[in-house]
Parts: C-alpha cells; sequence; structure tokens
C-alpha cells in the first residue's frame, strides 16, 4: 500500500469538487436534508412528551392525556422511521450514483490515457483509486456529511430544548460534550496510524505467503523452508504486536467514552435530582433531560470517526481527481481526418522518442518501408525496437522527427481510423474474460461466424477450439479454460488476421511450446503476413532471410541495414549475432533443400 | 448509559448492521468436533479467558445496577426531598461507572489480545505445515485459494473464539438478569413487556436472512468490478490497439451500475430494520408507559420502576441483536473451521522417514532404476479445496500439463511415467526432450523428490533418495527453469535465496560469472534494487540470468534446467548460453529441452515420449537413427529455414 501522502493545500478544493459530483442528484440530496431536519425536528419534541406523560399524565393522574402521548409517541416514530427510510435511501441513491458516475469517469480517462501514462502506473494503484478511494468520497457526500450537519443541528436543537428547562442543568449535563466531541477525535487520530499499520503489516503478511506459495518449487529446490518460517513468523509476530498495541488503545479509549457520557447522567440525578427537590425542576423534566442526552451521545461520538474519513476523502479526492485531469499525451488533433485505406507505405523521418522526456530510447530514426515488404527488427532488450513498433499504431508520438503512411502524417489523422488498419500480434498474449468467439471477434464485434471461423483456421487454431468444451463458446480465463501460451497465441493470430490489416505488427517468437505447436504458430504468422506490410521483432534465421529490410538496433540507434546476405558482408554485430546465435540454428540437416528461401526464390 | 428511548439501534448504524449480519458463509452453525478442535487453541490462555469472564460478569452486573440506582434516588431521595441520600446515590453511580469503564477496558484487552495470539499462532501452524507439504500440494491448490485459508479463515475463527463465546455467555445472562430484575420489581409490567419480544425475535430473524443474500450479492457486483476493471487495465494496450473503447466502456457501465443497484438493494434492508427496530423499543416504552403510568396514577407502583423500566427496556434489545449476529459468525467459523483443519490435516505425500539419515556429499551419479509414476486420486482430494473437477484434472499433472493443447487428465489414477530407466554419470549433461505432457517434468520431479515414485526407485551415489532427509538432498540441488521465480526483495536477496549467509563478493562474483553483473549495475540501484511484484521490472532473459546466478551461489552438485532460454532474443540467448555452460561444468545436470538447437552438446539425449523413453544416444548418433529425434529437428529447421 502507498503512503497516504499528506494532505495538499488543493484539498479543499478536491472536498468542494466532490459535492459537484452530487449536481445530478441534486433533487434527491435536497430532500435527504429535508428530511434529516424533519427527523432532528422529532427526535427533539419527542421526550417533552416523555415529560408531559410523568408530569400531567401520572402525576396530574390525566389517563386521557397519558394515553393521548403514548399514542403521539408511537404515531411519531413512525413517522420519523418512515422519513429514516426515505432519507437513508435517498442518500445512498445519491452517493452510490456518485461512486457510479466517478468509476464510470475513471473507466473513460483509463481509456483515454496513452501507453506512457499506463507504463507509469501500477494496476494494482489504479485499482485502488477507483475502488477505496471512490469509495471514501462516496461515503463523505453520502452519509459523512449528513451526519456532521445532523450532529450539529440536534446539538443545537438539544440544548434549546434543555435550556428551556433550567438553563444551569443543561450547562452541566452538556458540559461533558466537548470532551466527549475531543476525546473521540482524539482517540481516532491515534488510532488510525495504528490501524493503517496492523492493515499493511497484514498485507506485508499475506505477500510473504503469496511469494512463498508461488515459489514453492524453488523454495524446496533450494532447501530455504527453515528460512522462509524465520521469514514469516518475523512478520507474524509483527502483527500481533501491532494488534496488540491497537487492541489496547482500543479497550482503553471506547469505553472511556461511555465514562465521559455517563458523567452528565450522574449530574443529571445529582444537581437534576437536587432541583426536583428544590421544586425548581419536575420529575418528568428530569427523565426528559435524561432522554435527552442518551439521544445526544452517540451522534457525538460518531464525529471521532467522520471527521478523520472526511480528512481522508479529501486524500483520496486528491487521488482520484489526478488521474481524471490527466491529458492523454496522445490525442486527436482538433482538424484530424480519418485515415483512408491505406496501402501500406510507412516512411519514419528522423524519428526521435524519449520515455516520460529525459530517457532517450530511439535517435533519429529513418526509413521506409513500402506496401507489402517485411521489415526485420534485431536487437538486444532495450535497443529500441519495441518503441519503434510502438510508434506505428501512435501508442506514443515521437519526440522529434515524424512518421507517415501513405503520406499521411499520423498526427494528422484520428486514432481510431488509424488503429483500425494495423494489427499487432505478440508473444505476450493478452485474452479478454470471455468467450473465444468474442475473443476473435475482438477488433470487429460484428464478424459473422463464418468469418471467424475462417480466422481461426488460418491461425491454425479452428482445430484446437473445436475440441473445446463448448468449441467457440467456451469461456477462456479465471472462469473458464485454462488455454496454453500456444493456444493462446493463435487466438491472438485469428483476432489480428479477422481484422485484415494492412500493416502488421509481431514478433515472431513462440511462447514455450513444443516442436509441433510451434511449427503450427509458425505456419499461421506466415499466413498473416502475406500481402501486408510487416514489422517484426525477428528472433529467427527464416524471418531474417525473407526480409525485405533488416534494421539492427543498438541503444536507439540504427547501426546497420539491409538484407540478410547485404549485412553478413557489411556488419560486424550481425556477422557475430549470426555466428554466435543464428548459425547453429542453421545446422539442421537440410533445411533450405526442404523448403527454398524467399530470396533464394526471387532470384 | 442513561434511560434513553428508541436508540437501541443506534450503536451499530445502518452500515454496522449489513456488516454484522452479511458474512458469507451458510450452513451448520454448530459442529461439536469442530468446535472441540478449536477450543484447543485456547487451552493456553485459559486463565486470560477466565478473568476476561469475570470482568464481564463484573461489568453486566454493574450495568443492570445503574437502573436500580435511578429507581432508588426517585423513590427514596428526590421524592421525599432528601439531599443526603440524593448525593450518596449519585456518588455510588459515579462509581458504578468508573467500575464499568475498568472491567469492561480489562475484559476487552484481554479477549482481543487471546484472539490476536491464537490468530498468530494458527496462522504461524499454517504456514509451517505448508512447507512440509510436498510438492503436489502446491501444484494441485490454487494460490490464492491457500492464502485465504491462512488469512480469512483463520481470522474468521478468531472471531468466534475470542468474541463470540464471551459475547454468547455475556449476552445471555444480561437478558437473563434484564428479566429477572424487571419480574422482580413488578410481575405484571415484565410480563406485558415481554410481549414485544417474540415480535423482535421475528423481526430480527427476517432481516438476518435477507441480509445475509443482500449482502453476498453486493460482494459479488463488487467483485465484478474489480475483475473486470482489472482485466481492462491490464488488456488496455490491446483495447487501445483494437480500437475497442466503446465496447469496453460499455462492458464496465454495465458491472458498475449494477454494483450501484445492488448496494442500494442491500442498504435498504437496513433502512427498513433499524426503525423497525426503533419503533419496537418505542412500542415496550409505550407499554410501559401506559401500564404503568396508570398504575403509578393508581399508587401500585412508584415513579422510580417506571423510570428503571423504561431503562431496562432499551437495554433489552441489544443482547438480542448480537446474539442474533453471532449465529452468523458461528456459521462462518465453522465453514472456516473445517477448512483449516482439512488444511492442518493434509498430510505431506513426500516425508522423511523415521530416521532417515544425512545425504553424504554428492558425486553426482544419478540413477532411475524402473521407475513408473502415478497421480493418485485419493491425495487430489485431500487438498481440501474445493474446486471444479475440470480445474483439477487439469491441475493433476504437474507443469507440463499446463501446457498441453487439448490435453486432459482423467480424475482416475492414472500412470505418467512407465518403467524408466537412466544412468546419469557424475558430471553428465542429460537432455530430456519431446512433446509437452510426455512426463519430463516428471522425471526431475521424482529426482528431487518433489514427488515420490509409484514403482521402482531413484538413486543418488547409489542411495535410495528416500532414505535420506529432504533438506540435506535439496541442498546439494540446483533448479533453472524458463520463466524463473524471483521473490520480491532486492535483485541480491534474490541470488542469496539458496545460502543467505554469502557475502556480497560473493554474490557480485557469481552474478559475473552468470553474465548477470553488466545489466544488475544498470539498473537503478544496482544489486539493492527492489524487484517487483512478478519481477515486472526485469525482462525474462535478466530474470533468467539472475536464477542462473542463484543456482551458482547454491553450488550443487546436481542441477536440473527447465529450457532457460525459450523466449529471449538472440543477443540475451547467447548471454544465458554462456553463463550456463559456466554452470554446468563439472555438475552431473539434466536438462529439459525445447529448442534443439541448445542440447546438441549433451552427453545423452533421451526422448521421452508417453511417459516411456523411446531413443536415447547423443546428437549424433540419434540423427543418424532416424527416429523420432530426427523429426523433431527437422521439423524445427524447416520453420527456421523457410519463408
Amino acid at each position: 500500500m502507498a503512503s497516504e501522502p499528506q494532505r495538499q493545500p488543493g484539498t479543499a478544493h478536491a472536498l468542494l469538487r466532490c459535492f459537484s459530483y452530487l449536481r445530478p442528484y441534486s433533487r434527491l440530496t435536497a430532500g435527504v436534508y429535508i428530511t434529516m431536519l424533519a427527523i432532528v425536528g422529532l427526535t427533539v419534541v419527542m421526550p417533552q412528551f416523555i415529560r408531559w406523560i410523568v408530569d400531567t399524565g401520572i402525576g396530574g393522574r390525566d389517563t386521557q392525556l397519558l394515553g393521548g402521548s403514548v399514542a403521539a409517541l408511537l404515531g411519531l416514530t413512525v413517522l420519523k422511521g418512515v422519513l429514516t427510510f426515505f432519507q437513508g435511501r435517498w442518500a445512498e441513491t445519491a452517493s452510490q450514483g456518485v461512486a457510479y458516475d466517478l468509476r464510470n469517469a475513471l473507466h473513460q480517462q483509463l481509456l483515454t490515457l496513452s501507453f506512457s501514462y499506463h507504463d507509469r502506473s501500477e494496476t494494482g494503484q489504479l485499482l485502488s483509486r477507483a475502488l477505496q478511494d471512490v469509495e471514501r468520497i462516496r461515503f463523505l457526500t453520502g452519509r459523512a456529511f449528513l451526519r456532521l450537519v445532523e450532529a450539529a443541528v440536534l446539538l443545537v436543537g438539544t440544548a434549546a430544548a434543555l435550556v428551556a428547562m433550567s438553563p444551569t442543568l443543561a450547562l452541566l449535563a452538556l458540559g461533558t460534550m466537548p470532551l466527549l466531541a475531543y476525546r473521540a477525535l482524539a482517540f481516532g487520530r491515534k488510532f488510525r496510524p495504528i490501524s493503517r499499520a496492523i492493515q499493511n503489516q497484514l498485507a506485508v503478511l499475506t505477500t510473504r505467503l503469496e511469494q512463498n506459495l508461488r515459489g514453492a518449487r524453488v523454495v524446496k529446490a533450494f532447501a530455504q523452508e527453515e528460512a522462509e518460517i524465520e521469514r514469516f513468523d518475523q512478520a507474524n509476530e509483527r502483527w500481533f504486536t501491532l494488534s496488540a498495541t491497537g487492541a489496547r488503545l482500543q479497550a482503553i479509549n471506547m469505553p472511556l467514552l461511555d465514562l465521559i457520557a455517563n458523567i452528565g447522567t450522574v449530574f443529571i440525578i445529582w444537581y437534576g435530582g437536587l432541583l426536583v427537590i428544590r421544586g425548581q425542576l419536575t420529575v418528568g423534566e428530569l427523565v426528559a433531560f435524561s432522554t435527552y442526552m442518551g439521544q445526544l451521545v452517540q451522534p457525538v461520538r460518531r464525529l471521532g470517526m467522520i471527521i478523520p474519513a472526511v480528512a481522508e476523502a479529501g486524500a483520496a479526492a486528491d487521488r482520484v481527481f489526478e488521474i481524471l485531469d490527466a491529458t492523454p499525451e496522445v490525442r486527436d488533433a482538433p482538424d484530424a481526418v480519418p485515415l483512408p485505406p491505406v496501402r501500406g507505405h510507412v516512411r519514419f523521418e528522423g524519428v526521435s522518442f524519449a520515455y516520460f522526456g529525459r530517457h532517450h530510447v530511439l535517435r533519429d530514426i529513418t526509413f521506409e518501408a513500402l506496401p507489402g515488404q517485411v521489415i526485420a527488427l534485431l536487437g538486444a532488450t532495450g535497443s529500441g525496437k519495441s518503441t519503434i513498433i510502438n510508434l506505428i499504431p501512435r501508442f506514443y508520438d515521437p519526440t522529434a522527427g515524424r512518421i507517415t503512411i501513405d503520406g499521411y502524417d499520423l498526427r494528422k489523422v484520428t486514432l481510431a481510423s488509424l488503429r483500425d488498419q494495423i494489427s499487432i500480434v505478440l508473444q505476450e498474449t493478452t485474452l479478454f474474460a470471455t468467450t473465444v468467439r468474442e475473443n476473435i471477434a475482438f477488433g470487429r464485434p460484428d464478424a459473422s461466424q463464418e468469418e471467424i471461423e475462417e480466422a481461426a483456421r488460418l491461425a491454425q487454431a479452428h482445430d484446437f477450439i473445436q475440441e473445446l468444451p463448448n468449441g467457440y463458446d467456451t469461456e477462456v480465463g479465471e472462469r473458464g479454460v485454462t488455454l496454453s501460451g500456444g493456444q493462446k497465441q493463435r487466438i491472438a493470430i485469428a483476432r489480428a488476421l479477422l481484422k485484415d490489416p494492412r500493416i502488421l505488427i509481431l514478433d515472431d517468437a513462440t511462447a514455450s511450446v513444443d516442436t509441433q505447436t510451434e511449427h503450427q504458430i509458425q505456419l499461421a504468422l506466415r499466413e498473416l503476413m502475406r500481402g501486408r506490410t510487416s514489422f517484426v521483432i525477428a528472433q529467427r534465421l527464416s524471418t531474417l532471410r525473407s526480409a525485405d529490410l533488416i534494421l539492427v538496433l543498438e541503444r536507439g540507434r540504427i547501426v546497420a541495414r539491409g538484407t540478410h546476405s547485404e549485412l553478413l558482408r557489411t556488419s560486424g554485430l550481425y556477422a557475430e549475432i549470426y555466428a554466435r546465435q543464428l548459425r547453429p540454428q542453421e545446422e539442421a540437416p537440410s533445411p533450405r533443400r526442404l523448403v527454398p528461401d524467399r530470396q533464394e526464390a526471387k532470384r | 448509559m442513561s434511560f434513553s428511548i428508541g436508540t437501541s439501534g443506534a450503536d451499530m448504524g445502518p452500515r454496522g448492521a449489513l456488516h454484522r449480519f452479511g458474512d458469507q458463509s451458510e450452513g451448520r452453525a454448530f459442529d461439536r468436533q469442530i468446535i472441540t478442535r478449536l477450543l484447543a487453541f485456547l487451552r493456553p490462555h485459559w486463565p486470560r479467558m477466565l478473568a476476561a469472564l469475570v470482568l464481564m460478569l463484573i461489568a453486566s452486573g454493574l450495568t443492570l445496577a445503574t437502573p436500580y440506582l435511578v429507581k432508588v434516588a426517585i423513590d427514596q431521595h428526590i421524592v421525599r426531598g432528601e439531599v443526603d441520600g440524593l448525593t450518596t446515590i449519585a456518588l455510588l453511580t459515579a462509581a458504578t461507572f468508573v467500575g464499568i469503564y475498568l472491567a469492561s477496558a480489562g475484559q476487552r484487552y484481554l479477549l482481543a489480545w487471546v484472539g490476536q495470539r491464537v490468530l498468530a499462532t494458527l496462522r504461524g501452524q499454517l504456514f509451517r505445515h505448508l512447507q512440509a507439504l510436498s510438492l503436489g500440494y502446491h501444484d494441485r491448490n490454487i494460490v490464492g485459494v491457500t492464502i485465504s485459508r491462512v488469512i480469512n479463515d483463520v481470522a474468521v475463527i478468531n472471531d468466534l473464539l475470542s468474541q463470540g463465546l464471551i459475547v454468547l455467555i455475556g449476552d445471555t445472562l444480561v437478558l437473563v438478569g434484564i428479566v429477572v430484575v424487571m419480574l422482580s420489581m413488578s410481575p405484571g409490567l415484565a410480563l406485558l413487556t415481554f410481549l414485544v419480544l417474540p415480535l423482535m425475535l421475528l423481526v430480527t430473524w427476517l432481516f438476518a436472512r435477507r441480509a445475509r443474500v443482500a449482502f453476498r450479492q453486493t460482494r459479488a457486483r463488487v467483485a465484478a468490478v474489480v475483475g473486470d476493471l482489472a482485466e481492462d487495465i491490464s488488456g488496455m494496450r490491446v483495447i487501445q490497439a483494437f480500437a475497442q473503447e466503446g465496447v469496453s466502456q460499455e462492458r464496465f457501465d454495465r458491472v458498475n451500475s449494477a454494483n450501484r443497484d445492488a448496494h442500494i438493494q442491500a442498504m435498504s434492508l437496513s433502512f427498513i430494520y433499524l426503525p423497525t427496530v426503533e419503533f419496537l423499543g418505542m412500542l415496550a416504552t409505550g407499554i410501559v408507559l401506559w401500564f404503568g403510568g396508570q398504575a403509578v396514577a393508581a399508587d401500585e407502583l412508584t415513579l422510580g420502576v417506571l423510570v428503571a423500566f423504561m431503562a431496562y427496556v432499551t437495554r433489552f434489545f441489544q443482547p438480542i441483536q448480537e446474539l442474533s449476529q453471532l449465529y452468523t459468525t458461528m456459521q462462518a467459523a465453522m465453514a472456516g473451521g473445517e477448512r483449516v483443519l482439512q488444511l492442518l490435516d493434509t498430510e505431506p505425500q513426500v516425508q522423511d522417514r523415521p530416521g532417515a539419515r544425512e545425504m553424504p556429499p554428492i558425486v553426482g551419479r544419478v540413477e532411475l532404476d524402473h521407475v513408473s509414476f502415478a497421480y493418485d486420486r485419493a491425495e487430489h482430494q485431500s487438498a481440501g479445496a474445493p474446486r471444479a473437477p475440470e480445474q483439477n484434472g487439469n491441475r493433476a499433472a504437474p507443469e507440463d500439463a499446463q501446457h498441453t493443447d487439448g490435453h486432459r487428465a482423467t480424475d482416475h489414477p492414472y500412470y505418467v511415467l512407465h518403467d524408466v530407466s537412466l544412468v546419469i554419470e557424475p558430471g553428465q549433461t542429460v537432455a530430456l526432450v519431446g512433446p509437452t505432457g510426455a512426463g519430463k517434468t516428471t522425471i526431475v520431479n521424482l529426482i528431487a523428490r518433489f514427488y515420490e515414485v509409484s514403482e521402482g526407485a531413484v538413486r543418488i551415489d547409489g542411495i535410495d533418495v528416500r532414505d535420506v532427509t529432504q533438506r540435506s538432498l535439496r541442498r546439494q540441488m540446483g533448479l533453472v527453469s524458463q520463466d524463473p521465480f524471483l521473490f520480491s526483495g532486492t535483485v541480491a536477496d534474490n541470488i542469496r535465496f539458496g545460502r543467505p549467509d554469502a557475502p556480497d563478493s560473493a554474490i557480485e562474483e557469481v552474478a559475473r560469472l552468470a553474465n548477470a553483473h553488466q545489466f544488475i549495475m544498470d539498473l537503478p540501484d544496482g544489486y539493492a534494487t527492489e524487484v517487483l511484484e512478478g519481477a515486472v521490472n526485469l525482462s525474462i532473459g535478466q530474470r533468467q540470468l539472475i536464477s542462473i546466478a542463484r543456482a551458482m551461489l547454491a553450488d550443487p552438485r546436481i542441477l536440473i534446467l527447465d529450457e532457460a532460454t525459450a523466449s529471449v532474443d538472440s543477443v540475451t540467448e547467447a548471454l544465458i548460453q554462456d553463463a550456463l555452460a559456466r554452470l554446468l561444468a563439472g555438475r552431473t545436470a539434466i536438462v529439459i529441452a525445447h529448442r534443439l538447437s541448445t542440447i546438441r552438446e549433451a552427453d545423452l539425449i533421451c526422448v521421452v515420449r508417453g511417459g516411456r523413453i523411446v531413443e536415447r544416444g547423443t546428437h549424433e548418433e540419434l540423427l543418424r537413427r532416424g527416429g523420432v529425434y530426427r523429426g523433431l529437428y527437422e521439423r524445427q529447421f524447416v520453420d527456421d529455414g523457410a519463408a
């Protein structure tokens, strides 16, 4: 869990902004506060009936008034109950509406934000913004603020009623309230950091456990069970120590609040009793006094929980609005035009790119891909291969230079029309937790069953899909069937094929699969590249041999370019990679005789 | 502490009410066997528990006394005008409140302390047990499920053990106490007031049932929101690449609004329940006022009794509400307890024999002598985690099965290795090749004794692995896999994993040998760089290099390589091959290979198919033979050579 940032100057503004989300629910909210006033009014009036009952009904032996008052009390309680129901329901509806709107807005914003944003953010963080932080805001705009106002109004109303009966006793009885509020707040302030520490420690404990379980094989292979137990015990004991501290704090303070509230009761019995004896107060008023005090204790005690929650909601709001206010780095220009269907002529003109404006990963990249050509990218991890392919669908914008497709500058066309004509198939495949069919049709939800099956066949996926429990309707992912890496990859290829893109981006690696599956995936990839401009992160000799242009990258620059045979002659680096890594692949019995090399075939 | 009216429900507030009633588990609330075994965990703490009980009784008794003191104050002193007596009563009341404070503070602390102590002990015990369980358990059980046993189920048990039992005793006594006091003060009025009780019970019962369902619903909806959002965030690149933002937003909107509606629905229930409880409280008060008031007017009852009755009535409902929550707590605790005990009862499949000796320093001769292996159905089920039969079958086989296309294991015992014999001489490298699911991983799992052979024997340096302790055996083995698991902690911590006492200099040395030093130094904090969850800040190649360094430092005699170079770029692959060559030198190694180009130098290549070794020999021998191996080899190079 991230440490809670200190409250920033903008927090008050953020709190106000939270309430602006209540605007669509202004009628409900008005209803909530009106019913609240009515409920408080009833709460202040009802003890007066008890006073009349005791003084007049019982003391004055007026049975009629007694019966009337009891009936009135019951009637008022019903009324109060009905009001309470509507107040609760309206407040809940409005605040759940706020949460719903905020979550939708966050989701929409995350869809809009570009890759550079998602590179920087962690899934867990974003989830906690959208869930816990929004929940805190919801609590604030719903019950928290309502209770705050209610407590204030109730305090004023009660004080008025008490003073009307006996100013001095009112002073004595209410005198404990500031102390109660203060202790409740002080306890909240003290307990919160500990409760957070306990939560964090539990998270540490859970992580330890999770790591141990996921790494069970490694733990056993290295015979480190004892060390693991020791580490877990440490975290576990620390959790216990923190929890015991928290428990002590709670044990001392929670009953203390009751004790303080009870001091008021002692005053009422003692001083109130004295007043009755002196004839300055009636017994009914004494009973009413006590009832009033009882009604006040809960709302005031609750302030101890609500006020810190408001502060926390402020911090939460800061974090949520930070996401909502982020500007997507890549977005449609105001005058963007749709990219017409392209032939696939891609040009990089002096393109440089730096992540977060500092870390240069590409420098002055210039090359050209003619329609239908295969461009192979070769280089070590971090040489800039992935960045080049990420620039083509405009996941990022270059920091310098420009990229054109069929002469259109990418920054002058709409994102949707551009990405519609590009497909990407990478080794690490993301499938969604839905049916196989929907996964394949992901880019074209309107595709017919025939088209989907055709794509699957070309991707060598049709056969295994048919063997799944429900064929194309089989659910995949957590709730459904677990697919192997090779199966996922072929579904991703089918997904890309169905989109029928003009431009294709892929890597030719196969997830760790056996030889048979690998063979099928390579067949599928070949099918996919046919007739499209393709950019391939190359790891295979076959790809390099067949490429129209190989770009050898090192530290963000193109250090060599050409075809396979040209590069063998001209590039030392390429020759070295070839000698160490690629040539061993070549020493197969007689690959070239089995299938002719594309370039040889051309000659 | 007042004789207020109609606030009995205010203590919890709607949210509290839901949480209290809304526990997930349904089922029996009482199982003597489970309770007995769970109570055993409390035994070491019985003096504290007893003290807590005594304190609770004191607090409850004093709580019952205060309305009585008020009655005395009114009847004996206020009405009669006795100022001195009134002061005494006021002081007595104050003393009572202080006594309540001390007793309840002590009781709360003791109970919480015991509860958390038991919780920590139980978690420690579970963790120890998990370390003892063999890999079979870990292969079969989803990590999240086991975590939930250790974290959540244990907490639920604690709720019952530390709070629940005392609440049960305390509340029951308070309830009986109130009934007795009221009956003794005014039997007639008391009986009339008790008429409200059945209504209260009915309302609470009705509510608790519905709230459980409604609250379970809200939890499912929240989970759906989390699930959808998490998936969208991790698949964000695909969504944007395919320009499917609209569809994604629509889907999220659906789960999001379902979540909103479920919450409003559930909360509305408590907005009905709480006012109803308040009304019943007022009804009881009304009975007291109406009948009691007339009695007072007729001088059949004192005013003090009437006021005391009003106070007792409000206090009446609390224990009933708490007892109804307790029922839910008990249901949850029984279910949780059963699962936790089941986990504790799971026997490790692989155990050290009594009197197992230490494995002497290994020379490195590995022998599989007519080894067969079958997964046993009974052992699957002892694992305890309830799961779909389909998943169970899928997971039943070791890792190999997870990659298998369309492969599904059946639930009855089935053999995955048949009569495998193999001798590896010290220092040799043996490669296992073959399709997924053939049994390659099973062979190495048996050599490391992660599983026990069904028939035959595995011997190292002539010693049956079953005759030595697991620890002494595995200390001399190392493992490098294609997707190596790194723990959170620093890079140095990870390299040090097998030898926690290794000095920094040794770590750097092995990192150099493993070709990892250079990239580690390029990391933001060098060796002190934290490995993030899932090691996302390292590439697969870097993870592999670190795991090679980790194995080097452990200096094993026998090495298991699970194809360490599956999916990295050519340059990194060269680094890895180079590092592996150094790691393998002078050690016995068993390599599970997918890419045939990497194993040509192996001393022996075994082709595994259908749980048998179908071909064995060196690379050249096997190529000459023209069998399965040659077929595999040619196909791989067709892919590489063709366009």
